[in-house]
């Protein structure tokens, strides 16, 4: 498949000319012990093979039954999006012939989502501070997960050119909610951070339900980018492209930046943007044309009448929504109050996706600016240089806590904490075991301490002379240097008191 | 009455990947027509005050409880497969695009 880069229009000329409309297909993997119509585990990881039965292999006389709880998780989701929630509702077939379902058919719904006319509020940083943007929630229903394809041969893992498919059926029938939004229009320039900022939005809300584990990089969430443009102040809709296979909240942004550019270009020159499916490329920050789009026809759906309908009782309904956890703005507003956290500090912290990080290490014991502090800086600087998310390090919230609660304890010091990091990222263990093995620990010893300030005040005599003159700033340089012969392992404060007490 | 045209029978072989040649749609064509026709006959019963119906009995909200049952071994799973490799069903080459 060829990946040359078509021309694009730069972003700033394409929004000179073109109205932007988008529209988010979020695929929420549920986070149930089980599938969605069977019982067999739903958890990720298994070995190929080891998690199916009669029903998700789709053998025949096989019968399936709805997961109550997948139910309930989707009726959650849909009151903390505002949405109506369904009085009566049916699943439906879903037929094709591609063999990640075994069946022929992926069992969703089709014209009765569980949930529809919704509605959810996003915050973007605008230039003038944060702004809201409301975005409004078409649907959100209830499927399953298909099977996961390797194709061998050709291009490794690609489908072009591939000779033939591997089918591990364990992912088959998992529950799966698609929430699928009403097109976003009017965020012109703003439409890339928009929709980053709403899957960030969503990750953190369904976060706060625990329905998910939300994990974009183990595909727990996934999001489709459908963008269109107009003709600036037209107010109409333009053809759509649906981008899938973004797989970051990064991704989210620069693939509709690209759209953007790809499709504007193509307008701009007089062409037309042929509706298709396109597949974001993450390594070259490109998407390729994918296959045509199938008409809602071609799909054939039709009610499933293995399954029963699902009416779920208000007093149900009710008693969910009464317990649903705090919503993401008003839980930011009071972490931010107990925290003490700066409204740019919250920001910055919210805007790094590390909201729930910083969370729970304080929770494990860490001062709230120490928390943040490590998440921010060192942390923020090794998820960028990975090209990863915060939450995809290989580090936990409590491997953070402890490495803060060693520096308070006084058995090690900042300059040395970033080596802990960098052991404990490295995977060579907990950071007590990091300690340890890299014999990380300050030096304690007074005795050692003292014998290196003399040898340093011995080798700086007119340094040492300034000191006794009174320039006690001069005592940097010879700080520097015992710490450079402890190989900074040692209290900074301690060597700077045992200098000044030698020629105070 | 229902008519299903040779271009409609070609339309959904492409999509079943199915390969029918000019023969085989002139000949499948008036045969799903047939069928078509007769399952149509319903709807002459119907009045219209009968909404259609897509479960015949009176029953909503069967659920399950999330609670794990054992699965097969990979062994059973893979026991009807025509070709496996790496634990895995061995498929051929997909033509057309993934779903």
């Amino acid at each position: 498949m060829s990946h040359t880069a078509p021309e694009l229009l730069t972003f700033e000329d394409a929004l000179e000319r073109f109205d932007p409309a988008m529209g988010l297909e979020v695929h929420v993997e549920l986070n149930t012990n089980t599938k969605m119509f069977c019982g067999c585990p739903a958890n990720f990881g298994g070995e190929p093979n080891t998690q199916t039965c009669p029903t998700c292999l789709g053998l025949p006389g096989s019968m399936p039954v709805v997961n109550g709880k997948a139910v309930e998780s989707a009726i959650r989701i849909g009151l903390a999006l505002n949405c109506s929630i369904a009085e009566w509702c049916r699943f439906a077939r879903k037929n094709y012939f591609y063999p990640d379902m075994p069946k022929n058919f992926q069992t969703s719904q089709y014209d009765e989502p569980i949930a529809f006319d919704g509605w959810t509020d996003v915050e973007i940083i605008g230039d003038e501070g944060p702004e809201t943007f409301r975005v409004e929630i078409e649907r959100a229903h209830m499927e399953e997960d298909t099977g996961k394809s390797l194709h061998v041969g050709g291009a490794t893992g690609r489908i072009h050119g591939a000779d033939y498919s591997l089918v591990d059926y364990n992912r088959a029938g998992i529950p799966l909610i698609e929430i699928v939004t009403r097109p976003i229009m009017g965020a012109r320039e703003k439409a890339p951070a928009v929709a980053r900022a709403y899957v960030a939005h969503l990750r953190e809300l369904l976060l706060g339900l625990g329905v998910s584990d939300v994990r974009m990089e183990q595909g727990s969430l996934r999001c489709d980018v459908n963008l269109s443009l107009a003709p600036a102040g037209d107010g109409s809709l333009g053809t759509r492209t649906e981008t899938k296979n973004v797989n970051s909240l990064r991704s989210v942004e620069r693939a509709a930046r690209y759209e953007i550019g790809r499709q504007a270009a193509i307008l701009a020159g007089g062409g037309s943007i042929l509706q298709e499916t396109r597949h974001w490329h993450e390594d070259t920050g490109v998407t390729t044309s994918g296959r045509e789009k199938s008409d809602a026809e071609d799909y054939r759906y039709f009610p499933e009448p293995d399954l029963v309908p699902v009416a779920p009782a208000r007093e149900w309904v009710e008693s969910l929504r009464i317990a649903l956890p705090e919503p993401p703005r008003e839980r930011r507003a009071r972490l931010q109050a107990d925290w003490g956290f700066t409204d740019l500090e919250m920001r910055d912290t919210v805007g790094a996706g590390a909201l729930p990080l910083v969370e729970e290490t304080i929770t494990a014991g860490a001062a709230p600016q120490a928390a943040r502090k490590w998440w921010l800086s060192e942390l923020a600087r090794r998820a960028n240089e990975l090209g990863t998310e915060l939450s995809a390090l290989p580090i936990t919230p409590a491997d953070v806590a402890r490495i803060q609660a060693l520096i308070d304890e006084g058995a090690i010091n900042d300059k040395l904490a970033r080596q802990v990091f960098e052991g404990v990222l490295a995977g060579e263990g907990t950071p007590d075991e990091v300690v340890a093995s890299r014999g990380l620990a300050v030096v304690s010893d007074e005795g050692a301490l003292g014998e290196a300030v003399d040898r340093a005040i011995a080798a700086n005599p007119d340094v040492a002379e300034k000191i006794r003159d009174g320039k006690v700033a001069a005592a940097g340089a010879l700080i520097g240097a015992v710490m450079k012969e402890m190989r900074g392992q040692a209290d900074a404060g301690r060597v700077r008191e045992l200098i000044l007490e030698r020629l105070g | 009455m229902p008519d299903i045209s040779r271009d409609e029978v070609r339309h959904l072989a492409d999509l079943a990947r199915i390969e029918l040649d000019d023969a085989e749609l002139d000949h499948l064509a008036p045969q799903l027509s047939v069928i078509l026709e007769s399952v149509a006959s319903i709807s002459a019963v119907a009045a219209d005050e009968i909404p259609p119906t897509s479960h015949p009995l009176p029953v909503v909200n069967v659920f399950r409880e999330d609670v794990v049952r054992p699965s097969l071994t990979a062994e059973q799973a893979l026991s009807g497969a025509p070709a496996v490799e790496g634990q895995r069903f061995l498929v051929p080459r997909i033509l057309g695009d993934e779903q």
